[in-house]
């Protein structure tokens, strides 16, 4: 077998890669990036662009005219906020081992109270604002609460529920936020100052960007991701839980209670996404036209960034990146689609994983399960386990 | 096989192995858990590529990259976790992956269930081929499983620890087949750590340990304890020592049990038992007879239709999982897969699951002290000789299946608990954990702990247990002192024979008892 000892250098360094998940989610973004480029070339544009514009968005050094401008920078860390922020949501419940496709309805639930309380309560500079951060996030975590009852009491899937519930809660801020006194069929009167989240020195800083309070609440929350889940016995639970539901049943740990906590934390990341939103980014309360889809792309933030609080953090910033340079793709002659068409493909390429893994599995030790791998068991659920 | 070395991270799991079958012999592979069996046939069914090592299958040197290449050479394999379509029936299981089609390309399904009948009839192994697998019982799933390798023509058949599901009677059954497997000129590779059935079957047997070849022996010339001692490296004590003790007070109290099973029937019908401090009571049965059903109801997992369970005088019967634990109630679970680990958290933290919410894993403010889980580990390992490549850092499943009960005895037993509920703790282990894990449970009994033990292993009852009771289809059918018990009598127990009967049939034959025992199974289905 001399033979097999030198030939699998090249998937010795793929093993390396599908080892690590956080090494993966990088070669995955890379070949995302790489099929992109192949992308462009095939219709006759200069690749070169698409990544002038990326560097744009990331850093605002505009490379084709030399000019530098910080608040692209602004730009694109407003628009990743909300999508860490609803990726934490997904991954939160699949870490506990459920699939919250229900961050959408429980970003509008947020939103909506978030403007009511706009519009409602008094208006105390920064208590304001604060209070109704506070309001959207606890009238979203009951939201996504209502769903891990549903779970634990009734047995019921999480996936029908959620995906069910996104309809009510969109339906209900449509009439709910219609029933306001000057509410048209597409906007509310103008907020209260008192209730915004913009911060005088991050638009300084920002040369007038929309940046604003709510990036300090997506930090914030990305490592009270992190403490809860890897830190406190809360997490563990949640964890051993979403591991393995028998032997933590068996250890004497509430796995419905389980259910109902991670789903209400869930319910509050993408609240708070709603929340933000609502009072960062426009000036008037909004009667929704459609989904915002902020929650969804979350479950694909999620993915990317393996279900951990940085991984998350990193992976939100990665499609506010392309979300942000859309609009330069497209002053330079890059169709804007490109940055969907590479976002889908990462996707794609991390839900490949489980495929990787298998055709590998044969060189190195069986997994202990089949399936073993929870944290990532989202990514899992479409395909067969690997059974080695 | 020669000189095969296969490595693997923190192990190297075959170290120049050397293995030599010849044609037409049972040859048997005797070794601890972690000893490199597994790994060492998965190479020559090509699950795992080997690092180095030639392979020769009848003189010619021979690369198997993948199991067709395997099946190609005439290998077939019947792993310990039967790989059945559950909704299928025995022909179209057997076909998987090895189709016949007509000319219409329809599938041949009658062709193949002759086929199947054929082959059954030949060996002996009794299988209806258009039973579903889910009305099989276990031994005749593996039957399935041995059908499956000879319909695909294989001439060298690797079973891997066959009898560690298997009850006593089928067991027997099973060394019958091997018998016949050989008559008929096949080559068998038996993975076993049972001595018995090696002594009962194999011509040959190999010994491994920690990854190396320790020698290849006739059976013949070599005792048990022999094999025992190469296996392990160290003589080995197979009488369990127990000195003589009066139980104490009733610690474990199952008042008119009813449990409903998952199939909606009751499983354990108004069944009652004691169990009091200091004493060890065996659970003795066929599987299937309702004692996972009453362990989960003991455990909390479950709740009872009718009746009450009682610890130390307390009325238990509706507190909570955490609620028992904390009263003293430790549980080593039937299937540690399944119930005792979470296999993706590391050593140190499984070693915390019971205890993890608790000081001095937790503070106050909620957050774990990982310091103190791993202090923790680091004096478990030390203390219930548990190896663990990476110590208290190595992922539980990367772990020995025989490592990992040891994991969870340590766990169960450092609770101090009153009440020890254990299940099958000697499930596919070796003869080194077995020792082990049988002194430990005696020392517990010895402090005065109520011990509830559920085997299927007949041997394991007898050798551990101050009192036998046996369980057969729910109840309770008859008790005696576990000192002196007779095999027959609990074996026709075991098969649903009330004592007085039993008693009766004690001295004859044990053909009769088996036959009972075989219609038991079928009664439950």
């Amino acid at each position: 077998m001399e033979k097999n000892r030198k030939k699998p250098q090249a998937s010795d360094l793929l093993a390396a890669f599908i080892a690590s998940d956080g090494r993966m989610s990088i070669l995955v973004v890379l070949l995302g990036l790489l099929c992109g480029t192949l992308i462009v070339l095939a219709v006759g544009r200069n690749p070169g662009n698409m990544f002038a514009a990326l560097l744009q968005a990331m850093t605002g050094w505009d490379a084709t005219r030399g000019v530098w401008n910080i608040r692209y920078v602004g730009e694109w860390l407003a628009v990743s906020t909300p999508l860490v922020l609803c990726g934490l949501s997904m991954a939160f419940a699949a870490r506990a081992g459920l699939f919250n496709i229900g961050a959408e309805g429980q970003y509008i639930i947020g939103l909506t109270i978030a403007q009511f309380a706009a519009l409602y309560l008094p208006k105390v500079p920064g208590l304001h604002a604060f209070l109704a951060i506070v309001l959207a996030g606890l009238g979203a975590a009951a939201w996504g609460g209502l769903v891990g009852w549903l779970k634990a009491r009734w047995n019921a899937s999480e996936v029908v529920a959620t995906i069910m519930l996104n309809y009510v809660a969109y339906y209900l801020s449509r009439w709910a936020t219609m029933q306001i006194p000057g509410a048209n069929t597409y906007k509310t009167p103008s907020l209260p100052q008192s209730a915004q989240l913009d911060l005088p020195f991050l638009k300084d800083l920002t040369n007038g960007s929309t940046l604003n309070a709510g990036f300090f609440i997506a930090i914030a929350s990305v490592l009270a991701f992190w403490w809860i889940m890897e830190k406190t016995r809360l997490g563990f639970a949640l964890r051993a839980t979403g591991f393995n539901r028998d032997a933590a049943l068996a250890s004497g740990i509430r796995a419905n209670r389980s259910a109902v906590t991670s789903m209400a934390i869930a319910g509050a990341f993408a609240g708070l996404a709603g929340a933000v939103v609502a009072l960062g980014s426009f000036g008037y309360g909004r009667v929704l036209g459609g989904f915002d889809n902020y929650g969804f792309n979350g479950i694909a933030v999620a993915l990317v960034g393996n279900s951990t609080g940085l991984g998350v953090g990193l992976s939100g910033l990665l499609f506010g990146l392309l979300t942000g340079a859309q609009p330069l793709m497209q002053s330079r002659g890059i169709p804007k689609e490109i940055t969907l068409i590479i976002s889908g493909l990462v996707v794609v390429f991390v839900s490949l994983r489980a495929g990787l893994r298998m055709v590998l599995a044969w060189k190195r030790p069986l997994p202990a399960t089949a399936g073993a791998d929870g944290a990532t068991a989202v990514a899992d659920t479409g395909s067969e386990a690997p059974d080695a | 096989m020669i000189d095969i070395s296969k490595a693997f991270p923190g192990v190297l799991a075959n170290d120049r192995v050397n293995l030599r079958v010849r044609e037409g012999e049972v040859h048997a592979i005797l070794g601890e858990n972690g000893a490199g069996k597994s790994t060492l046939m998965s190479i020559l069914f090509g699950l795992y590529a080997p690092d180095s090592g030639t392979i020769r299958v009848r003189g010619k040197d021979v690369r198997i990259c993948n199991p067709n290449d395997a099946a190609a050479l005439g290998i077939g394999m019947v792993f310990q976790h039967f790989k059945l379509v559950r909704d299928y029936t025995v022909a179209e299981n057997i076909i998987l992956g090895a189709e016949t089609v007509n000319r219409r390309g329809e599938l041949d399904l009658r062709g193949a269930e002759r086929r199947v009948a054929e082959l059954s009839e030949r060996y002996g192994l009794a299988v209806d081929p258009r039973a579903r697998i889910e009305e099989l019982g276990v031994g005749a799933q593996q039957r399935v499983e041995i059908l499956k390798a000879l319909y695909r023509d294989a001439s060298i058949l690797i079973l891997d620890e066959p009898s560690a599901v298997l009850t006593p009677s089928e067991v027997d059954e099973l060394l019958e087949i091997i018998g016949k497997l050989k008559g008929e000129g096949k080559t068998i590779i038996l993975i076993t750590h049972k001595l018995r059935e090696i002594k009962a079957a194999a011509e040959r047997c190999t010994v491994l340990r920690r990854g190396r070849t320790v020698g290849t022996v006739e059976v013949k010339g070599t005792s048990e304890k022999k094999l025992a001692e190469m296996m392990v490296g160290r003589a080995i004590n197979f009488n369990v020592e127990k000195k003589k003790q009066e139980p104490g007070k009733p610690v474990l109290e199952v008042r008119n049990l009813t449990v409903r099973g998952s199939r909606g029937h009751d499983a354990v019908r108004d069944l009652s038992l004691t169990v009091r401090s200091g004493e060890i009571v065996g659970l003795a049965g066929v599987d299937g007879n309702g004692q996972s059903e009453l362990v989960r109801a003991i455990v909390g997992l479950d709740k009872p239709v009718s009746g009450s369970i009682w610890m130390n005088g307390e009325d238990i019967t509706r507190e909570s999982v955490r609620g028992r634990i904390r009263r003293g109630m430790a549980h080593v679970p039937e299937d540690r897969h399944k119930h005792g680990l979470v296999l993706e958290f590391r050593l140190d933290e499984n070693l915390a699951l019971k205890r993890f919410d608790e000081a001095p894993f937790s503070r106050k403010s909620g957050a774990l002290d990982f310091r103190a889980m791993r202090a923790n580990a680091e004096r478990l390992i030390t203390q219930f000789d548990v190896r663990a490549g990476k110590g208290p850092a190595t992922k539980t499943g990367d772990m020995s299946g025989g490592n990992q009960q040891k994991a969870i005895v340590a766990r169960e037993m450092d609770l101090s608990p009153a009440l020890l509920v254990v299940s099958q703790p000697t499930r596919g282990l070796d003869v080194g954990a077995i020792e082990y894990i049988h002194e430990r449970l005696v020392a517990e009994r010895d402090k005065g702990r109520a011990i509830l033990l559920v085997s299927y292993e007949l041997d394991e009852v007898l050798a551990l247990c101050d009192r036998i009771a046996a369980i057969s289809a729910g109840t309770i059918v008859g008790e005696l002192a576990g000192e002196g018990a007779d095999e027959r009598e609990v074996g026709a127990m075991m098969a649903g024979v009330r004592h007085a009967d039993a008693k009766a049939s004690r001295g004859a034959a044990a053909k009769p008892v088996r036959a009972a025992a075989k219609g038991a199974r079928r009664g439950k289905k």
